[in-house]
Formats: structure tokens, C-alpha cells, sequence
């Protein structure tokens, strides 16, 4: 199974101030090296302050509105993610227990697989889905 | 005891176990014994646990739990009559490399010499993939009895064989150095992809695909790429598997039946593990400096094809084919040989394919492999020879072990008419 975790931004991420943080970015790195040698990390990156990020809000007839960052409330904004390929929810919270992070809390979500859908979503609905895919593969190969 | 405090401990079990059992064996020079050990030590954790709560370092406490034990053993052996005076020495020798048991760098190289160990050629195949399961990859006797759809009695006598077969054949717990690494790194690998196969081409039982020993599969061959970063085959075996697994969630259809490599719906084919298997590929091929060959490289570098292109008619099969023939002169196989067929029947046609298919029907390798008659049924249809190639789809049906298949066969035996 495939698991995200989220990490929420700080106060320090979200003004860019990495320079305080040196040890722990050290550290961080120490524990991804950790979960590749243990062969269980299949993404992880960290997110840019939400100053350069955007927001676009559908309005109930689906119009649209973009929205500059940066957006208040750090603690509300998810600063990195990490993918990993663990036997079981409980092994990736003892995993995530070994992270190097203090005061404050990180979330575990398992990643639906298709199984999860299977006779809940009419299936034109899941070929439309996965048709699109397909064309998001294809520009992103090309 | 509470259930979910036992999946705890299985957790950190699966996290753990290799790296304390590697640790264990360098120390007592006996994977069999340290494995002994390290299962005392999980019994222990399985009775405290659950009532006084997971250490803050778990497998710190496994290593010291198991550490005593041994100490204890050692006690036991040494006649207190008779030894008394050596018994102080005895003890200080055996005491002080344990006390060096630490997480420390020394035990990346221990784990690789415990896969060494458990992969050793005087192992039958069963045994280094039993073993390989149990040591490394942490999985109880009962989840690889699962797996392999036998009885965890049977599966237990199983490992106790091969702990014994090692111990018997006194095999070294280290890298092996010279000539002999080549063969015995070749070992692991097979090992590794013999895991992930299992769970990728169900040999037998209803399921057709197993996903957990496929994803053991490709974090024991991340393991080994990590440990062994300079080897372009690790990289190749890894590639190999992701892109190979990346098809997963599109082998199977609405009512459960197969659905093969060319009617598959790409959209559904797991971008993650295609971007990673690119990845690992590139990392292989910047790595293998000369033309030498590298049949897991070769493999994967076929496996992108198809990840590669987003339809099957987009397929670049003359690469394919070519890939088919560098694969065969390397490791020449009827098997080889039957997917060159099937290639060449992409690239140019059934017509060009069927004499390939033909020159294999004598090959007593294939007399017992379903998609010989599977590919030939397949070729006869395309040519319009729908007699012939019914007889074949139903030939291939009764061969096969697995049920899904089956059925599959015999669809495509009722589509000819």
C-alpha cells in the first residue's frame, strides 16, 4: 500500500527563512536517506513559500478567480509530502515516528487504489477518468 | 493482546529485523543462530509491548533483548565446573564485540552480507526465496506460507532446511570478493526479481496478481541498489520491476478478468512507478561504462518501450524486436524466443512470426508452458485460420494453473468461431 504524508508549513517555510534551519534540513536529510536505504520512499519534496503560489476559486456556475498567495494561517498550508510504500498503516506510523520533527503534528493518508472504487463510481464516470490520464500523459511525454 | 498492538509490532518487525539479525550474525557468525536470537527477541517484544508500550528506540531494545539471550546461551554451554576460571575471560570476549551492536554505519554493510548469505547458490531456488523473505524482508513464516500457497508447517520445515543447509555448507557471512561476486551478485538479483515474479505472474490460485510480494519485491531491489549503488544491474532489476508493475491497475478488467499488455488502458498504468523505473534505467545506463550486456538493464530498456508509448500502435517494436535479439544472444531462451515472435509479429506482421513460433515446438522447455500454444492461437487468429487457432487457445487453457488465465484462454478459444 501507498501512503502520503503531510507535513505542514511553518511560519519560518512560509517566509522562506531556511537559514535558521540548518540542522534541521540536515537532519531531514539524514531520514530520507533512511527511507530510501530502507527501500520504502517513493516521492518526497518540499513546497515553496505560498507566496508564490496561487489560488483559483469555482464559483457555483464554474466560473473562475484567481487568487495571488500568499494565503494566512501557516499551520493550515501543507509544506511538503513524502510517498511511501509501507506493509501497513502501522508501519508507517512507526516510520514516522522516527522523523526528526518537534512541535508539531504530520499526517498519514493512505492513497485510494482503484479497489477503492470499484462498484462505488458508476464505470463511465472511471474510464472518462482514466481516458484523461491517458491525455495528461501523453503532453507530459511530449 | 490487543490486535493493533500486534501490527505494531509486526511494523516495527518489518522495519527492524534485518538489520538486527545482520547485526546479530556478524557477531556470532551464524545467520541461523542470530535469526534464533533475534526471534527471541521478537517474542519478548510481543509479550511487553502491548502492555508497557513500544520503546522510544525499538530496535535498540530488540538488539539488547536478543543480546542477553545469547550471553545467557553461552552461559549455559560453558560447564561451570570445569570452566570456572574461563568463564570470566569467555564472557568478556563474547561481551565486548556485542556491545558494539549499535545502528551504526557497519550495519548497512551487515545487511548486505546477510542478503548474500540467504541468496547463496548452495541454496535450491525455494530456499534463498523462503529464507530471503524471512531474513530480509522481515515476513513472518505465515505470510510467505500465504504467499506461496503452501502450509506454514511446510514453509517453517522449509527455512529450518536452509538454516541448516548454510550452516552445514559453513558459508561465510561476508561479501564475497573476486571472481565469485559476479555469480553470487547474479544470485541476489534473481532472487529479488524470483519474489517479485511470484507476486507479478501468479503461478497458480485465483489471484492474479499478488501485490505485496511485488512490492517486497521492489523495496528488496531499492534495498540492494542502495546498498550496492556502483552495480548497473541493480539499477537495471529495479527499473525492471517498477515499469513492469506500473501496468498493475490495468491488468485487470471490470468482472475481474486479464487484460493484456496491448488492449490495456494506459491511463490507468501508475505514473510514479514509470517516472522511477525511467529513472532507475538512466541511472543504469549512466552507469555501465562498457558494451557489456546487462540482461535486467536489457529488460527494462523493453519495458520502456511500452511505458513509453501511449498506445500500443505507437509501440516501437523493431527496437523491441532488436532488444529480443541482444536479450537472446546474451541469455539465450525459448522463452526469449517466444516474446521475439510475438515482437516480430508487431513489427512485421503474423506471417513473419509463425516460423519462430514453429521452430519451438520440439523445445522440451516450453512442453509444458501455456503461452507457446496461447502466442501460436494468437498468430492462426490474426492470419484468419480460426480452427487452428481455437484448438491452440484451447490447448493453452488446459495447461495453465491459474484460473483468470483460463478463462481468458477460453474466451478467446469461444471468439474463433
Amino acid at each position: 500500500m501507498r501512503v502520503m504524508v503531510l507535513v505542514k508549513a511553518t511560519e519560518d517555510s512560509e517566509r522562506g527563512n531556511y537559514a535558521d534551519h540548518a540542522e534541521e534540513f540536515a537532519a531531514v536529510g539524514r531520514y530520507n536517506e533512511e527511507l530510501v536505504r530502507a527501500g520504502i520512499m517513493l516521492a518526497g519534496e518540499g513546497l515553496a513559500p505560498s507566496a508564490d503560489g496561487k489560488r483559483v476559486a469555482f464559483s457555483e456556475d464554474g466560473g473562475t478567480r484567481v487568487i495571488d498567495g500568499p494565503f494566512t494561517e501557516a499551520k493550515e498550508l501543507v509544506g511538503g509530502f513524502w510517498i511511501w510504500q509501507v506493509s501497513s498503516m502501522e508501519e508507517a506510523v512507526e516510520w514516522l515516528k522516527r522523523a526528526p520533527f518537534k512541535g508539531q503534528t504530520v499526517e498519514l493518508r493512505r492513497i485510494q487504489e482503484a479497489a477503492d472504487f470499484e462498484g462505488k463510481v458508476p464505470q463511465d464516470i472511471l474510464e472518462a477518468e482514466s481516458r484523461l490520464r491517458a491525455r495528461a500523459a501523453q503532453r507530459q511525454a511530449e | 493482546m490487543g490486535d493493533h498492538a500486534h501490527r505494531t509490532v509486526e511494523a516495527v518487525w518489518r522495519i527492524e529485523s534485518a538489520r538486527l539479525i545482520a547485526g546479530l550474525a556478524r557477531t556470532v557468525g551464524d545467520v541461523g543462530l542470530a535469526e534464533d536470537l533475534a526471534q527471541d527477541a521478537l517474542v519478548a517484544a510481543l509479550e511487553q509491548w502491548p502492555s508497557a508500550g513500544v520503546p522510544d528506540n525499538p530496535g535498540a531494545w530488540l538488539t539488547a533483548v536478543a543480546r542477553r539471550r545469547y550471553i545467557d546461551g553461552v552461559r549455559r554451554q560453558v560447564t561451570f565446573e570445569r570452566k570456572v576460571a574461563e568463564i570470566g575471560r569467555e564472557l568478556a570476549e563474547t561481551e565486548s564485540p556485542m556491545d558494539e551492536i549499535e545502528f551504526d554505519d557497519h550495519v548497512e554493510d551487515d545487511v548486505l552480507r546477510l542478503i548474500f548469505t540467504t541468496c547463496h547458490p548452495a541454496l535450491s531456488r525455494d530456499a534463498r526465496v523462503a529464507l530471503t523473505l524471512k531474513l530480509v524482508a522481515g515476513l513472518s513464516t505465515e505470510q510467505i506460507a500465504r504467499a506461496f500457497l503452501i502450509s506454514a508447517p511446510a514453509m517453517a520445515a522449509r527455512v529450518t532446511r536452509a538454516k541448516k543447509a548454510l550452516a552445514d555448507a559453513k558459508v561465510p557471512f561476508e561479501v564475497p570478493v573476486g571472481t565469485e561476486l559476479a555469480t553470487r551478485f547474479a544470485s541476489v538479483l534473481e532472487v529479488v526479481y524470483l519474489i517479485f515474479n511470484e507476486g507479478y505472474a501468479a503461478t497458480s490460485g485465483e489471484s492474479w496478481t499478488r501485490d505485496e510480494l511485488c512490492e517486497e519485491g521492489m523495496r528488496l531491489g531499492r534495498v540492494l541498489a542502495a546498498l550496492a549503488p556502483g552495480e548497473p544491474e541493480a539499477h537495471g532489476l529495479v527499473a525492471l520491476m517498477e515499469l513492469q508493475a506500473s501496468r498493475i491497475p490495468a491488468r485487470m478488467g471490470r468482472d475481474g478478468e486479464i487484460v493484456t499488455l496491448l488492449h490495456q488502458d494506459r491511463g490507468r498504468w501508475n505514473r510514479l512507478l514509470i517516472t522511477r523505473g525511467l529513472a532507475a534505467l538512466a541511472k543504469a545506463r549512466s552507469l555501465s561504462r562498457s558494451a557489456v550486456s546487462r540482461p535486467y538493464v536489457i529488460q527494462a530498456e523493453l519495458a520502456a518501450c511500452h511505458a513509453r508509448a501511449l498506445s500500443a500502435a505507437d509501440t516501437d517494436w523493431a527496437r523491441i524486436v532488436a532488444l529480443y535479439e541482444v536479450l537472446g544472444s546474451l541469455t539465450p531462451s525459448p522463452v526469449i524466443e517466444l516474446n521475439r515472435a510475438v515482437a516480430v509479429s508487431m513489427a512485421d506482421g503474423p506471417a513473419a512470426a509463425l516460423p519462430i513460433i514453429d521452430a519451438l515446438a520440439g523445445e522440451p522447455a516450453l512442453r509444458a508452458y501455456h503461452l507457446l500454444p496461447s502466442v501460436r492461437g494468437d498468430l492462426l487468429s490474426r492470419l484468419g485460420r480460426h480452427a487452428e487457432a481455437r484448438a491452440e487457445f484451447e490447448r493453452a487453457a488446459a495447461m495453465t494453473a491459474n484460473s483468470r488465465e483460463r478463462a481468458h484462454l477460453l474466451r478467446r478459444a469461444a471468439a474463433c468461431g
